[in-house]
This record gives structure tokens, C-alpha cells and sequence, in this order.
């Protein structure tokens, strides 16, 4: 083996991967410093630049040709920095809305931002992955630190509740996901992606099926999909709010972009696409029909990510450049929507317990005392459930128009009338926002609703996520560019 | 005399389902913790086995990863048992029940 060139090879692959780097020597640094001077006011703006600097770079990689790094371990340009962006757009909108949040609730430890900048350094290693190796690692590196997030108020007997059964179910599904993985290397002999996939293309094994489909159970476990998401609305409810948003989008894109990998170059398309296919009509019909019944805000919109789930499968199942590119677009929008939403909803939290009993007749009346929260909420709740012209639309039309050319009609047909129904209960949140009368029992006494200050922070966030999401729903352009990861160049990178 | 890989496979698979039915049914939190444990391990016997007998060393080198991470999580579960335990003073999960609505 030749080694004259070995440590041009390694710069070239640290450049590469310059912005994972970024963000693993930032949370390093973070903890380091938390020792030392605990609690810093300054640890979060340093977190904050941290992530800035890494969207600079990825915004560079955007346009890069895809290859891939480290002997194939992990993949670069294209389509990786999309994802990365994306998860690092969702970490720094996350920790500008947390730094208030945390102070509220009195639990701003600064190790937060540190988990936040390991949870995304895992996220980028899973979205981005190659290997059987890599997506294991990441996916355990993001894992751990969302436990350790969700059980954040660990005075809180709901927050550390939530915790345990994140941590019990996610744990006990990264075994199967484990097993998954040994099945798929003992019947292909391979780690790589690519490898399995060419393996699979001649001839395949009980065993191989037996991989791939315990390999799916932990990937529909971490996207929360019907059957497997029944720790969703519990760790959602529990986990402090902006965390809470921060897990129910960047976890969810991550584990998606991986899934897309996995299946776009291990599987043989025509096997899986039914059973695939089926589990995103029982995930889109049952996430929005249970949140129909659901009084509490944060219990609503975490049934409302299990439907949302559903839709980003559809565009899967196509099978199609265009599906997995619209399946990578409606994440983009649905991060935006999301962090929104639930940024929004941590500023009128007052109960000091993670907003776990806050129900949703409590919020009324708040359009009028908070017009620019009603506005805002507004656009995301409009978003959520898919009115033009917001980015919600042309997601929703991203995922649903490949799956039709596909053949899958049905499927369409059923998600159709399943955004139908979600608009019921997300346009009932700005109903009890702008036309309920906060006379209601329930609500909250005036001299607490004064209380409420909304941080210039915390607004710039969310307004800029508000913009975004029109800017998303007026111009398709991102669509385009997500259609062009999956053109050939893309599509041949070999190990 | 060479033990066939097919072997270490099913003593794999058993370990594995048991620790599968110690998390469904035990309902103390230190004993379903343990159970995960026994699977990442029986996978970890697989992978021994199938990296000697495709001779691709990637298999065992995710075993490294795979006894970090156990490690890892084991830290991270046991310290949210202790704080539950503060919090109910117990560790059956039948006890946790404050979402069920």
C-alpha cells in the first residue's frame, strides 16, 4: 500500500468534512468550559457561532461534486451538505430559542448547547453516512444525547419520565437495529452501502431480508412512524419545549436521510416499496386522527409530527429521484415549521413544568395581547397543515406528486384526506388564539400573562423561520436543487 | 475440529430473543436495562462470527463501537434510574404511568 500520499488524502477528506469537525471541537470546547466557568453567558453565542461558521462552510459544499471521504466511510458534497445544512440550521434556531427558555425554567446549564453540538455531529454522521459502520455510530451519538436532553428537569417527575421511556424503547430499538445490521454483513460480506445494494441485485437470502427489515424497525422507530412510535407523545410532552422541537425535526431528517441511503442504494427497490407503503397510511391516519382528541398543546403537535412522518414516507415509497427529493424538501420545510411551532409555544409556557400540563385552552385570547406570537403561530399552523402559498404546500406537493407517477394513487388519495382532517385541529389552535375569550376558567390570571416577555432573540428566530417557509412556498427552487442530488453523477458513487 | 459459523448464529439469536422477552415482561427498570445489554451483546457474537467467516474485519471492528456505546448508555440509563428513583421511589415501570391519560 502506498503511503507517499496519505496525508494529502487525510487534508483533502478534513476539508471535506471540515463543518462535522467544526461542531464536534465546539462541543469539546464547550464542556471544557462549562468546567471551569459554569454557566458562562457567553458559552451559548460561542455555540451559536460555532454552528454559524459550519453553515458557511456548507453552504460552499452545496454546489460541491459528491464523493465521499475516509475510504468511503461517509459521504460529502451534494447531498450531504443539504442535510447538514439543514440540521444545523435546526441546532442554531434551537439554541437562540433555548438560551431564554432555559433561563425561565431556571435549568440553563450550558451543557445543553454542548449535547446539542454532539447530537448534531452524531445527526451529520448518520445523514450523511455511507456505511453500516458510520450509521450506527451516529445514530448512537445522536441517541444518547437526546435521552440525556429529554431529561433535562429532572426534578420534574413528567420530564424524567419521559426520559426513561425514551431512553427504554430507544435503547430496545437499536437492538433490532443492531441485529439488522449483522444479518445485512453476513449475507452481503459488506459494510458499504453500495456494496449490499450490488450484492442484493443478484441474488438474495432469508437472511438478508431478515436484516433489512430489523434494519427498518429501528429506522421507523426513530422517525416515530405507526407502529413503533408509541413513546413519541410521552418524550414530546415531557422534554423541555425548544428541545422538544429540536428532536422532532433534526433527529426526524437525519433518520430520514439515512433511510433514503439505505434504501435508495442497499435495497432492491419493488420488494419493500408495499410494506412501506402501508406503514405510511397507518402513520398518516392514525397520527392525525389521535391528535384530533388532544387537549394539550405539545401532546397535539407531536401526534401532528407522527402524521407529518407519514407524509415524508409517501415520498419514499415512489421510489423515485423526485420522491427522495421531495421526501429531503418537505424535511427542510417541515424543520422550519416545527422549531417554529414549538419556539412559539415555549414563550407562552408559565407552568415552569416544560408546558407538560399546559392545555390548550389556556392560550386563548393570546393573538390579541401577543400579536406578533398569534401571527406567527398562524403561518406555521397554516404551514403545518399544508395551505398554500407556505412551504407546507408545495412539501406536501413534493411527496405527493412522485408517488402518483409511481402508481400509488391510493396512497396519495389517503393523505390527501388525511391533511383534510389536520386541518381541524391545527386551525382550532389559532381559533382558541385569536377568537376565544380568555374569560375561560381555565386560563391564566392576567398578572402571569403580563409576566410573559418575549425575548428580541426568540422573535428574530421565529420570524425568521415564518419568512423562510413563504419564501419556501413561493419559490421551488430548493425543490430543484434536492431533485439534482439524485442525478446520475450522484447516483454512482461507489465505495 | 472448526465449530461452523451456523452455530455461533443461533446461540446468537437465542441470547437475543431472551433479552428481547427480559425487556417485555420484567418490569423492573435495572433488569430491562440488563436485558438490552444481553442483546447488543448477542449481536456482538454474530458479528464475531460472521466477520471470521466472510473474512471482512469491519464486523469486528463495529463490535469495538458497539461495547463503547453499550458503555455509553448504560451511564446515561443509570443515572436517569437514579433520578426517577428520587423522584417515585421505586423502579417497576408499572409505577410510571403519568401519561397515561
Amino acid at each position: 500500500m502506498d503511503l507517499s500520499t496519505a496525508y494529502d488524502a487525510l487534508g483533502a477528506d478534513l476539508q471535506a468534512t471540515l463543518s462535522l469537525w467544526l461542531i464536534v471541537l465546539g462541543g469539546l470546547i464547550v464542556i471544557v468550559w462549562d468546567a471551569f466557568r459554569e454557566r458562562d453567558a457567553l458559552i451559548p453565542v460561542f455555540a451559536g457561532l460555532i454552528l454559524v461558521g459550519a453553515i458557511v462552510w456548507d453552504l460552499f459544499q452545496l454546489t460541491a461534486e459528491p464523493a465521499t471521504a475516509f475510504y468511503g466511510l461517509i459521504r460529502t458534497g451534494g447531498f450531504a451538505a443539504f442535510v447538514n445544512l439543514l440540521l444545523e440550521v435546526s441546532a442554531l434556531c434551537t439554541i437562540v430559542l433555548s438560551v431564554p427558555y432555559l433561563k425561565r425554567i431556571g435549568k440553563d446549564y450550558a451543557e445543553v448547547y454542548g449535547l446539542v453540538l454532539f447530537a448534531v455531529s452524531g445527526m451529520m454522521l448518520l445523514g450523511a453516512a455511507n456505511n453500516l459502520v458510520t450509521i450506527f455510530v451516529g445514530l448512537e451519538t445522536m441517541s444518547i444525547c437526546l435521552y440525556i436532553m429529554a431529561g433535562l428537569v429532572r426534578e420534574d417527575e413528567g420530564g424524567i419520565e419521559s426520559a426513561l421511556k425514551y431512553f427504554l424503547l430507544g435503547a430496545f430499538s437499536t437492538g433490532f437495529f443492531l441485529y439488522g445490521i449483522a444479518l445485512l454483513f453476513g449475507s452481503t460480506g459488506s459494510m458499504y452501502l453500495a456494496e449490499i445494494g450490488h450484492a442484493a441485485s443478484t441474488s438474495t437470502s432469508a437472511m438478508y431480508w431478515s436484516g433489512v427489515g430489523l434494519l427498518l424497525v429501528g429506522f421507523l422507530f426513530k422517525v416515530s412512524a405507526v407502529p413503533f412510535h408509541m413513546w413519541t407523545p410521552d418524550v414530546y410532552q415531557g422534554a423541555p419545549t425548544t428541545l422538544t422541537g429540536f428532536m422532532s425535526t433534526a433527529s426526524k431528517a437525519a433518520a430520514f436521510a439515512s433511510l433514503i441511503l439505505v434504501l435508495f442504494y442497499a435495497v432492491p427497490y419493488e420488494k419493500w416499496t408495499l410494506a412501506v407503503a402501508v406503514i405510511a397510511t397507518i402513520t398518516m391516519v392514525l397520527g392525525n386522527l389521535v391528535a384530533l382528541s388532544q387537549r394539550n398543546v405539545k401532546r397535539m403537535l407531536a401526534y401532528s409530527s407522527i402524521a407529518h412522518a407519514g407524509y415524508v414516507l409517501v415520498g419514499i415509497v415512489a421510489g423515485s429521484a423526485e420522491g427522495y427529493a421531495g421526501a429531503l424538501y418537505y424535511l427542510l420545510v417541515y424543520t422550519l415549521m416545527n422549531i417554529g411551532a414549538f419556539g412559539v409555544l415555549a414563550l407562552m409556557e408559565w407552568d415552569n413544568e416544560s408546558g407538560r400540563t399546559q392545555s390548550l385552552d389556556s392560550l386563548a385570547g393570546m393573538g390579541y395581547t401577543r400579536p406578533f406570537i398569534g401571527v406567527a403561530m398562524g403561518v406555521f399552523m397554516f404551514s403545518l397543515s399544508g395551505f398554500p402559498p407556505f412551504g407546507g404546500f408545495l412539501g406536501k406537493y413534493a411527496v405527493f406528486a412522485p408517488a402518483i407517477k409511481a402508481g400509488y394513487t391510493w396512497l396519495v388519495v389517503v393523505g390527501v384526506i388525511a391533511s383534510m382532517v389536520s386541518a381541524y385541529y391545527y386551525l382550532r389552535v389559532l381559533y382558541v388564539l385569536w377568537m376565544k375569550d380568555s374569560t375561560d376558567p381555565a386560563a391564566m390570571s392576567n398578572d402571569k400573562r403580563v409576566a410573559l416577555t418575549v425575548p428580541a432573540s426568540s422573535t428574530a428566530v421565529i420570524g425568521f423561520c415564518a419568512v423562510l417557509l413563504l419564501v419556501f412556498g413561493v419559490y421551488p427552487e430548493f425543490l430543484q436543487m434536492a431533485v439534482d442530488f439524485f442525478s446520475p453523477s450522484a447516483v454512482s458513487i461507489a465505495p | 475440529m472448526e465449530i461452523p459459523v451456523d452455530w455461533y448464529l443461533a446461540l446468537s439469536a437465542i441470547l437475543f430473543l431472551l433479552g428481547v422477552i427480559g425487556v417485555l415482561f420484567r418490569r423492573n427498570v435495572i433488569i430491562i436495562l440488563m436485558s438490552i445489554e444481553l442483546m447488543l451483546n448477542a449481536v456482538n457474537i454474530s458479528l464475531v462470527a460472521l466477520s471470521q467467516a466472510t473474512g471482512d474485519v469491519s464486523g469486528q471492528i463495529l463490535v469495538f463501537f458497539v461495547m463503547s456505546v453499550a458503555a455509553a448508555e448504560a451511564a446515561v440509563g443509570l443515572a436517569i434510574v437514579i433520578a426517577i428513583f428520587r423522584n417515585k421511589l421505586s423502579v417497576d415501570v408499572n409505577d410510571f404511568n403519568l401519561f397515561k391519560h
